[in-house]
C-alpha cells in the first residue's frame, strides 16, 4: 500500500505529463507522511518512556509487579493480560465470523444476505464504550452464575481445570475476552465475506460437478482459495482486540497479575494507560508511556505478521 | 482499504469539532460586557484554562457558572482529567491553574516552568466507607478493621472484630465484597493515606493513587463505579465520596476518629477535621485522621495550584479575581454540592496568600 512503483514503460502518454508528475509528487508526499508520522510517534514516545525504562531496565518487561506508589513498574502482567484476552476473543470470534461469512456467501438467499450484511456492518460501527457499558452493567452481573457453573464442572479436570477454578468474578479476563470477541466479529466477518466472494464460480461448480456436497465444496474449493485472506482478516481482528481500550478496561477487573484463572480479574496494556494516566506524574507517567511503546510494538508485529502471511499465500498461489 | 478510510473520516470530524470549539471560544472572548458596573470592579476580558482533580469538579463548575454571571467577560474552563494531569500541565505551562488533591513531590518542584507556585486550599469533602447490608443500620468501624477488610483479612461481616465494635447489631455471615477504584484516583490516595496514618501496623499496601489491591476485590471506574458495585451487591463495601454515596443512596459507616469517638461522614465532621489539622506555611495541610472529638477521620483536602509570578496582566487579574470569588462567595455554594467550606481561619490565610500573586 505504501510502496510507490514507477508506471510501466511503454504506456507513457504522448502529451506532456505535467499533471501526472504533480499527482505523483503529491501522492508520494502523502505516502511519505504516513511513514513520517509513524516514525515520529515511535521516536517521541520512546523518548518520553526512557526515564522509566532506564530506572527499571529489563525488569520493565520481565517483572509482573506494578506498584506505582512504591516506584515499581513491571509490564509483564499487562502484556500477559493483553495476550490472554485477545486469544479468548479470537477463539470465540473466528469460528463464528467464518460461519457467518460462509452462511452469507454460500447458503443464505440473496434477500436475507443483504439484511444480515447490513446488520453486521452496523455492529462494527457501535462505539466501543457502548460495548463496555453493556459489558459492565449487564454481562458482568449475569455471567457470574455461568462462570460458577462452568467452574464446578471443569475445575476438577486435570490441567484444563486450572483455567476455570477459583472465585468467579464478573469483571474478569474472560468477560473482557467475550466483549472483544463481540467487537471484532463484524470486522472478521466483513473481510472474510469479501474474500469468499472472490472464489471463482468455476472452481465451486467444478467441485460440485465432481459430486462434492456443499461442505466438501467449501472445504475443497473455498477454503484453499481464501486461506491467506482469512489469516489476514483474523490478524486485523487481533490487532483491534489488542488495542481496544475502554470496552476491555471496564470489564477486565484492573488487577495486574499473571494467573491461569480465566474467571479472575486481570489487566491489559491499553486499560492501564487509560485508567491511570490522569493521576500519573514523573516516572509513573513515563512508565505508562512505556506501556504504550510496548503496545505499539506488539500491534506492529501482529500487522506485519499478517502482511507476511498474506503475501506468502499470494506468492504460493501465483507460483 | 475499509480500515484506512475510517480514521481519516474520524480525523476530519475531530478537526471540525475543534474548529467549532475554537470559534466558540473566540466569540466569547470578543464579547464586551454590557452589564452596568456593580460594586466589584469589572475585569478585562480573559480566558482562564485549567485542568486537574475531578474530586472537586462539581464544586468548581458551580463556582465557575456563578462567577460568569458576576464577571461576564472572563471565561474559565476547568477540564478535569485528574490531579496528575493538572500538575503536569501546570508544570509545562499549558494551563493557567491546576486542581490537585495531592501535593507536589519535592523532586518535581524545580521542574515547574514558571518558577514558584502557590497552594490555594478550596474545599474539602468526606470520603465515606459505604456498605450494603440492608438489615444493619449505623455500622461502626475503626481504622484497623477497615484496613483488614480492604486487605481481605476480614472476609465475612460476622467477624469477631466487627462484632466487637457493633455489639448490638445483628451481623449476618454474608461474605464481604470489597469495591475499589480501577482508575488512578485522588480518592484512593486520600483513603490509603488515612489508613497509613490511622492503622500503621495493619495496613501494608502503603498509599498512592493506585495501590496493589488483592486480586479478589472488585474494581469500579470512578466514584460512581464503586458506588454502583456497592449498590448492586449485598455484602459489598467500598470507599466513595459523600456526594456520590448520597446520589446512590448508600448507607455509610461511622468511623472511630483519633479521639476515640465514632463520627459519621458529614460536612460538619469534615469542617471539624479541618479545624483540628495543622496548616503549614505554604497552606498545605493534612486533615486525615485529624484531632478533635467531632472530626471525621477521612476528610479529603484539595487545592488549586497557581504560579506566583504571572506574565499576562489581564489573565493574572482574572485569575486573582476568580480565586478571590471562589474563596468568598464561592464558599456559600459548597454545601449544596456536598463539599465542606473552609473554616474562617484557613480561608483568611488563603485570601492573604492570593495577595502574593505578582501581577505584571
Amino acid at each position: 500500500m505504501t510502496t510507490t512503483t514507477p508506471p510501466p514503460t511503454g504506456l507513457q502518454p504522448a502529451r506532456s505529463a505535467r499533471g501526472d508528475t504533480a499527482f505523483r509528487a503529491a501522492s508520494f508526499l502523502c505516502g511519505f507522511t504516513v511513514l513520517a508520522i509513524l516514525g515520529l510517534i515511535a521516536v517521541s514516545m520512546t523518548q518520553k518512556a526512557l526515564p522509566a525504562l532506564q530506572a527499571e531496565g529489563l525488569g520493565f518487561l520481565t517483572s509482573a509487579r506494578w506498584a506505582p506508589n512504591e516506584g515499581r513498574f513491571g509490564a509483564l502482567a499487562f502484556i500477559y493480560g493483553t495476550m490472554v484476552i485477545s486469544a479468548i476473543a479470537l477463539v470465540f470470534a473466528v469460528p463464528v465470523s467464518i460461519g457467518i461469512a460462509l452462511f452469507l456467501t454460500e447458503v443464505a438467499p440473496r434477500r436475507l444476505r443483504k439484511v444480515v450484511s447490513y446488520v453486521i456492518d452496523l455492529l462494527a460501527a457501535v462505539p466501543s464504550v457502548v460495548y463496555g457499558l453493556w459489558g459492565v452493567l449487564v454481562l458482568s452481573a449475569v455471567i457470574v452464575d455461568a462462570y460458577d457453573a462452568v467452574g464446578r464442572v471443569l475445575a476438577p479436570v486435570p490441567l484444563v481445570g486450572r483455567l476455570f477454578e477459583g472465585p468467579a468474578n464478573g469483571r474478569s479476563l474472560f468477560t473482557a475476552g467475550l466483549i472483544l470477541a463481540l467487537m471484532i466479529t463484524p470486522i472478521i466477518t466483513a473481510i472474510t465475506r469479501e474474500i469468499f466472494d472472490t472464489v471463482p464460480q468455476g472452481q465451486k461448480e467444478a467441485a460440485v460437478a465432481l459430486g462434492a456436497t456443499r461442505w466438501e465444496m467449501i472445504r475443497g474449493a473455498v477454503f484453499p482459495h481464501s486461506r491467506s485472506g482469512m489469516v489476514g482478516a483474523v490478524m486485523l481482528g487481533l490487532g483491534r482486540a489488542m488495542g481496544e481500550t475502554i470496552a476491555a478496561a471496564l470489564v477486565i477487573g484492573s488487577s495486574p497479575r499473571i494467573s491461569a484463572q480465566l474467571f479472575g480479574p486481570g489487566d491489559a496494556l491499553p486499560s492501564v494507560i487509560a485508567f491511570q494516566f490522569g493521576e500519573a506524574s514523573g516516572t509513573y507517567r513515563s512508565a505508562l508511556i512505556a506501556l504504550g511503546v510496548i503496545l505499539f510494538a506488539m500491534t506492529i508485529i501482529v500487522n506485519m505478521a499478517a502482511r507476511v502471511i498474506v503475501n506468502r499465500g499470494q506468492e504460493a498461489r501465483a507460483a | 482499504m475499509i480500515r484506512s478510510a475510517f480514521p481519516f473520516g474520524r480525523l476530519l470530524a475531530v478537526l471540525a469539532a475543534f474548529a467549532l470549539v475554537a470559534a466558540g471560544c473566540g466569540g466569547a472572548d470578543d464579547t464586551v460586557g454590557t452589564q452596568a458596573d456593580s460594586e466589584t470592579p469589572r475585569l478585562a476580558s480573559a480566558t482562564l484554562n485549567a485542568s486537574g482533580a475531578t474530586f472537586p469538579m462539581a464544586f468548581y463548575e458551580e463556582v465557575i457558572a456563578s462567577f460568569k454571571e458576576a464577571q461576564p467577560s472572563v471565561t474559565v474552563n476547568y477540564a478535569g482529567g485528574g490531579s496528575g494531569k493538572g500538575r503536569q500541565e501546570l508544570q509545562d505551562g499549558l494551563v493557567d491553574f491546576a486542581g490537585s488533591d495531592g501535593l507536589v513531590k519535592a523532586e518535581d518542584v524545580p521542574k515547574y516552568k514558571n518558577g514558584e507556585f502557590l497552594y490555594v486550599p478550596t474545599v474539602t469533602a468526606p470520603i465515606t466507607v459505604s456498605y450494603n447490608l440492608p438489615d444493619v443500620k449505623d455500622m461502626k468501624l475503626d481504622a484497623d478493621t477497615v484496613a483488614k477488610i480492604f486487605q481481605r483479612q476480614i472476609t465475612t461481616w460476622d467477624d469477631a472484630a466487627i462484632k466487637a465494635l457493633n455489639p448490638d447489631a445483628r451481623l449476618p455471615s454474608t461474605p464481604i465484597t470489597v469495591a475499589r477504584r480501577s482508575d488512578g484516583s485522588g480518592t484512593t490516595e486520600n483513603f490509603t493515606k488515612y489508613l497509613v496514618s490511622a492503622a500503621p501496623s495493619t495496613w501494608t499496601l502503603k498509599s498512592g493513587s493506585t495501590v496493589e489491591w488483592p486480586a479478589d476485590t472488585q474494581a469500579g471506574n470512578g466514584n460512581n463505579g464503586v458506588a454502583g458495585i456497592v449498590k448492586g451487591t449485598v455484602g459489598a463495601v467500598g470507599y466513595v465520596d459523600l456526594s456520590d454515596a448520597k446520589a446512590s443512596s448508600l448507607q455509610f459507616a461511622t468511623l472511630k476518629n483519633a479521639a476515640g469517638k465514632f463520627v459519621a461522614p458529614t460536612l460538619d465532621g469534615t469542617s471539624a477535621a479541618l479545624e483540628g489539622a495543622t496548616v503549614n506555611a505554604d497552606l498545605s495541610y493534612d486533615p486525615l485522621n485529624a484531632k478533635g472529638e467531632k472530626a471525621y477521620p477521612i476528610a479529603a483536602p484539595t487545592w488549586i495550584l497557581v504560579y506566583k509570578n504571572q506574565t499576562d496582566k489581564a489573565k493574572a487579574e482574572a485569575l486573582k479575581g476568580f480565586l478571590t470569588y471562589l474563596l468568598n462567595d464561592g464558599q456559600d455554594l459548597a454545601e449544596d454540592a456536598d463539599y465542606a467550606p473552609l473554616p474562617k481561619s484557613l480561608k483568611d490565610k488563603a485570601l492573604a496568600q492570593l495577595n502574593s500573586i505578582v501581577i505584571p
